[in-house]
């Protein structure tokens, strides 16, 4: 059993688990921090970020070469940013042969967000398995990003400076680059639809059985509408892979831990990536600081992805709005994907919370965006061209993307940059908000870093571990360590009482379970046929000389059919099955059942280590030790046979 | 051997108050817990006394499961859980959790206040009785106890209806409650994978009856519709409030979009219009065309159709009017009815099938007076059109069913006892398996066959796989596999014999034959033993043999040795061990008949 992790960021997962003959990829996640080195995408010709300069260190560096350079990358406030095509950077596929992996499964919408790169024009046959809300969110995530890249008409692929001489020589972060030149170019629509015409939803706890060697559970992670953790079983085996999970009550159903206990593989993955911050805590002050902002007659702006803890942020910066008396300020949701999202979670309700589902049985929506949106209060728009009318300042814009390099938010920036009164409210975790900011800088908007990561904290995952019991776990390289920046927080590493097993991108690791048990079926009609000898109390065997079916990797014994039963050496005589004798003789038996059988002439002599019996008349010895016996006799096979027949009724036979 | 055990309670060939018992491997459990429309008695309820004469049934029950939201499937479970008492779990679907207790509401309503019934269910008792309900997803493994698991499938009859797979060990059954294998407007048609139950258990509303493609069901309806309104008639479509109701609603919408028409739709109010809202919530359970367009128009917010008041049916002109319930039993449709049954450019159009007894069974056996409660009489002179429009499968598609989960039994339920003869005969022909159809309180007992899991090393089974080596196994050759079956307790585990032999501490009783012949032959030993060689060599190719200069021939793991001068006779000893007693056995054969053998 082998582990390949193929994802460099242990939050956009990534793994290939060969088992019992079978390839599963283990999500699909899409790194996107790499983005942060382009320049953003603008919505408006002329904006400030196309007037930005040349990199003036080019030449000065790399001579002529550097003036081809200088018009791939533009600096801005001392960084270096390439002016081009965004590109993005898919998991490390080239230690492993697409088209032989069978399965892949998917955890939750935001660790999917590289599969049309595994699946279109890689010779990828497989099947892939998700929950249905993980299909529907997920795709509107790759919706929301094709559409963000296809909307602003740039063209220019840059290539230059990932040359080896050129790069090694780059300011940070440009220099320390992974790989750019596997980078690729955002994929389109049509591989959207052609990727997810592939996927086979599943439910909660529906078991799906792979090629008859295993079979594949979904179980509710508590992260994500339709998150799941998945169990891997064999007949014997249990291999249990914890993605993005979390123990907190938000609008999720919450985590059925029960499934995960006492695997013998627990691998796990996308734990905080805040772990200095506690997101209930910081949901507060993201309500507070956006409410403080609007009094002081500013204009709030939150980046954010189309759906998960943006439904969340809807609901308590409402109630949190209410509360101060300033229920009338709009909050603008402006996605390409905003009326998808928002429609997909009213009908969801089996996978919420029991209290969002309760109100569905009412009948009313789970959510209470939904009646935000009925009021007025919530509006939502595909783009900022159809806003323009019923555009009210004062307000609250949540708009993505979080990177800060492609949709409506550059806008925003752009149009409240310039006044401190504005805020831009970070609550994504996915990206290190100063260099996001990087392009845009300098700045006076109010900045403020509300990092929300409801996924597992170390002290939380360390609770989990110890409740689940694995025999080995598997977690990656940097959840060992403390994070760089608090080297001095010993408690932020994942610590077992045996030293987990570590992954880090490109390697392959050998899980310690060794297979020793398979399921066989015995058809009633052969377990007829058997005898079992009672050895002592409780315990019996059997000698089984069958015939092996396989079929969808399920085995059947079967009762030896008849015409492979006459096919012997010679010919007519079947194959007797391979017979076993066991116990010790007592010769005085053996003596009294041989005068039974007439022959009489017998003459018994201890010798060492047992005794010699002597049929003169027969021609005969026999040699009787502890656990053995020889029969010497002359060629007359009748009497042989009589004398074999004789000692098998004195032994015990299988 | 297992058996499974089932005895209908209702449902048994019957339409209505459907409730089915059964134990399977030593679990019970009740599927379904209906009211029959036909009475009004203590027959229309099932007879509880069957599974208990005294006390509540929680211990006599492992779990009951409730198919869909239809009150001849779940309308006697407040009267089972609060006046019978059974505490144990109740499983539904979600969409069927959220609208049975607003079904069970209206009946109570009905019932109580209108005819003015006592000794029946209360709100309190609904509610109470909800409160036992676990819901359940699609394809979700619901483990009931450490033993019992279930599993719903889409049945596609009505919003949230669902077949279940049962399972105990390896004995399962499927149980299909009312399903629809053909995709409407509005719901998808019933799937289910090939799980191979012991026992299936499927309705049979419909099983002589093969329908005409759905489309010109549709196009009749509209037409009959249209007519009758263009003469100035009024329209009756009895209906229940989810379910047939919002399919003809989308029909009628988009046809009255598309020929421009004006003249008022209505549907009777509260019921239908909350109904609604439940299907836009439970978008994800209607069909797929409804699930990819919801986000752009949700076909269920109508526009030509409007909310019915009780005045409108002495208002003049025509009209197409929606009301509850379907079978023309009770309630505003029975009302409507009455007012506009005299008048003969009037319509009613029955959408589903009726009960026996129900006014809407009467009409649609051409009655022409009907008596009412307080002897009067309504002449009935509209137009009574039936139209098939119920979800349930027909024949065609119970059989498909069939094919599709392969069942080892079928029993059939839901249905009339002279057309389920027909099907069952067809079944058995076509499948070549045992068919059912118990009449109420009949038990029939299957047995069932199962082969015995057991554990086999994994060193054991490679082995056997290591003789073909990596070639492809020929399905028409034996693959043998030699091994040891230990049994501890109730474990069984295929191991390696000499394994299993050490295991168990037994020390195998190493018997060994020595046979000596005496050859008449003259020459060197070491010539008659090249000659026994070639003798083994010829006779027995399959087994290898060895012949070494010293006058020693092993074949196999029999040794033959070969002693004596030159022109003496030759003693040849053979060895064996006991093992190897018929390979023995036979090259004694072969040298006596080949060679000069001294025989005493």
């Amino acid at each position: 059993m082998k582990l390949v992790c193929l994802s460099n960021n242990p939050s956009k997962p990534c793994f290939v688990l060969y088992f019992k003959g079978v390839t599963l990829m283990l999500d699909c996640g899409l790194d996107l921090t790499q983005i942060l080195s382009f320049l953003p995408l603008p919505l408006v010709c002329g904006s400030r970020l196309s007037q930005l300069s040349d990199w003036l260190l080019a030449t000065e560096k790399f001579g002529k070469q550097g003036e081809e350079l200088s018009k791939e990358l533009k600096e801005c406030s001392g960084r270096v940013f390439v002016n081009g095509v965004l590109e993005f950077s898919p998991p490390e596929t080239r230690i492993v042969d697409l088209s032989q992996v069978d399965v892949i499964l998917l955890s939750n919408s935001s660790c999917m967000l590289a599969l049309p790169y595994i699946t279109e024009y890689t010779g990828f046959k497989g099947s892939i398995y998700c929950t249905d809300p993980t299909l529907q969110i997920g795709k509107q995530y790759m919706k929301e990003m094709v559409t963000y890249v296809d909307r602003v008409p740039r063209t220019k692929a840059c290539s230059l400076w990932k040359n080896d001489n050129i790069i090694k020589s780059l300011p940070l972060p440009l220099r320390d680059a992974i790989n750019p030149k596997v980078w690729k170019k955002c994929y389109t629509l049509q591989d959207i639809e052609s990727c997810l015409s592939r996927v086979q939803v599943v439910g909660f706890n529906e078991k799906k059985n792979i090629f008859g060697a295993l079979t594949a559970t979904s179980c509710s992670s508590g992260y994500s509408l339709g998150s799941c953790n998945w169990v891997i079983h064999s007949d014997y085996e249990k291999i249990c892979y914890v993605s993005g999970s979390s123990t907190l009550t938000t609008h999720p159903k919450p985590i059925d831990q029960a499934p995960l206990r006492h695997s013998d593989v627990l691998i796990m993955s996308s734990l905080t990536q805040t772990p200095l911050t506690n997101p209930d805590s910081m949901i507060g002050e993201f309500c507070v600081n956006a409410a403080a902002t609007i009094k002081n007659g500013g204009n709030v702006l939150v980046p954010c992805y189309p759906s998960g803890v943006t439904y969340d942020l809807f609901e308590c910066l409402s109630g949190h709005l209410d509360s101060c008396g300033l229920s009338t300020v709009p909050m603008y949701f402006i996605s390409p994907v905003s009326d998808s999202t928002l429609a997909y979670s009213n009908i969801f309700g089996e996978w919420l919370s029991s209290s969002k589902q309760s109100k569905v049985y009412l009948p009313e929506p789970p959510f209470p965006h939904a009646e935000l949106v009925s009021l007025g209060r919530l509006r939502h728009y595909k783009n900022i061209h159809d806003m323009q009318n019923d555009f009210k300042c004062p307000c609250i814009v949540f708009t993505g993307h979080p990177s800060l390099r492609m949709g409506d938010v550059i806008h925003f920036i752009e149009l409240w940059g310039k006044s401190a009164t504005n805020t831009i409210i970070f609550t994504e975790p996915d990206f290190p908000y100063l260099e996001a900011l990087g392009p845009f800088q300098p700045l006076q908007m109010r900045v403020c870093y509300r990092p929300i990561d409801t996924s597992l904290s170390f002290s939380q995952a360390n609770k989990l571990v110890k409740d689940l019991r694995p025999q080995h776990l598997v977690v990656a390289e940097s959840y060992t360590v403390p994070p760089v920046n608090v080297s001095q927080r010993p408690d932020l590493v994942i610590s077992s009482e045996s030293s987990p097993i570590t992954y880090k991108q490109g390697e392959v690791i050998t899980l310690p379970v060794k297979r020793k048990f398979e399921c066989i079926e015995l058809d009633p009609s052969l377990a007829a046929l058997l005898v079992p000898v009672e050895i002592r109390p409780g315990s019996a065997i059997s000698m089984v000389n069958a015939s092996l079916v396989v079929k969808d990797n399920k085995y059947v014994l079967e009762p030896l059919s008849g015409p492979e039963m006459k096919k012997t050496r010679t010919g007519n005589k079947p194959v007797k099955p391979k017979s076993y004798i066991f116990g010790s003789l007592n010769t005085k038996v053996f003596v009294d059942t041989l005068s039974k059988q007439g022959i009489t002439d017998i003459k018994l002599e201890d010798s060492d280590d047992g005794s010699i019996i002597h049929l003169p008349n027969d021609d005969t010895l026999i040699q009787v030790e502890q656990g053995s016996t020889h029969i010497m006799c002359g060629g007359d096979e009748t009497v042989r046979i009589k004398i074999r027949d004789t000692l098998l009724q004195c032994l015990q036979k299988l | 051997m297992a058996e499974i055990t089932i005895t209908p309670l209702g449902a048994g060939q019957d339409v209505g108050r459907s409730c089915i018992l059964v134990t399977i491997g030593g679990k019970n459990i009740m599927l379904d817990c209906g009211m029959h429309m036909g009475f009004n008695d203590d027959r229309r309820f099932p007879d509880f006394t069957f599974i208990t004469r005294e006390g509540r049934l929680t211990e006599h029950l492992d779990c009951i499961i409730i198919s869909h939201f239809h009150l001849d499937h779940c309308g006697a479970l407040p009267y089972m859980s609060e006046m019978v008492g059974y505490d144990g779990p109740i499983y539904m679907t979600h969409p069927t959790k959220a609208i049975c207790p607003i079904l069970l509401e209206d009946f109570r309503k009905i019932t109580v206040d209108r005819k003015g019934e006592t000794n029946f269910f209360t709100s309190e008792m609904i509610k109470s009785c909800m409160k036992k309900v676990k819901a359940v997803n699609l394809h979700e493994v619901i483990q009931v106890d450490d033993e019992l698991e279930i599993k719903a499938y889409y049945a596609g009859h009505v919003l949230g209806a669902a077949m279940f797979h049962v399972r105990v060990g390896q004995q399962s059954l499927v149980y299909t409650g009312d399903y629809n294998m053909t995709p409407d407007r509005h719901l998808g048609a019933a799937w289910i994978d090939k799980c191979r139950p012991d026992l299936l258990i499927t309705e049979s509303t419909y099983a002589t009856t093969i329908r005409e493609s759905k489309r010109c069901r549709e196009r009749d309806f509209l037409k009959k519709v249209h007519d009758c309104v263009e003469k100035g008639g009024k329209v009756l479509i009895p209906v229940f409030a989810l379910g047939r109701a919002q399919e003809l609603c989308i029909l009628l919408e988009s046809y009255w979009e598309r020929m421009n028409l004006n003249i008022p739709i209505y549907f009777s109010l509260g019921l239908t219009e909350k109904a609604n809202h439940y299907y836009k919530l439970f978008i994800s359970w209607t069909s797929q065309k409804i699930k990819n367009t919801f986000v752009q128009r949700n076909m269920f917010e109508f526009k030509h159709i409007k909310p019915f008041d009780r005045a409108y049916i002495e208002n003049p002109g025509p009209m197409v009017v929606f009301a509850t319930p379907g079978m023309l039993h009770a309630g505003l449709s029975l009302q409507v009815f009455k007012k506009w049954a005299p008048h003969e450019q009037n319509m009613v159009i029955m959408p589903g099938y009726c009960v026996a007894g129900t006014v809407g069974h009467k009409i649609l056996n051409g009655v022409k007076r009907l008596e009412m409660e307080n002897k009067q009489h309504i002449d009935v002179k509209l137009s009574v059109q039936y139209m098939s429009f119920s979800a349930h499968a027909d024949a065609k598609g119970i059989m498909q069913l069939i094919s599709w989960c392969e069942p080892k039994n079928v029993m059939l339920v839901h249905g009339e006892a002279a057309k389920m003869d027909f099907l069952k005969n067809k079944i058995q022909t076509e499948f070549g398996i045992d068919c059912y159809k118990p009449a109420n309180g009949e038990t029939v007992t299957i047995e069932t066959q199962h082969n015995i899991p057991v554990d086999i090393s994994l060193s054991l089974l490679k082995r056997e796989a290591s003789f073909t080596g990596l070639k492809t196994p020929d399905p028409k050759k034996q693959r043998v596999l030699h091994g040891a079956l230990v049994m501890r307790g109730n474990k069984l585990q295929l191991i390696d014999p000499d394994q299993a032999l050490r295991d168990l501490g037994i020390k195998e009783h190493n018997l060994r034959f020595t046979s000596t012949l005496y050859v008449d032959e003259d020459g060197a030993s070491e010539k008659l033993a090249e000659k026994i060689y070639m003798l083994a060599k010829e006779k027995i190719p399959d087994q290898p043999s060895q012949y070494s200069s010293d006058g020693s021939v092993s074949v196999s793991d029999v040794m033959i040795t070969v002693s004596g001068e030159d022109d003496d006779t030759k003693s040849v000893l053979v060895t064996w061990s006991h093992q190897d007693e018929d390979l023995g056995s036979e090259l004694m054969d072969i040298m006596k008949n080949e060679l000069p053998v001294i025989v005493d």
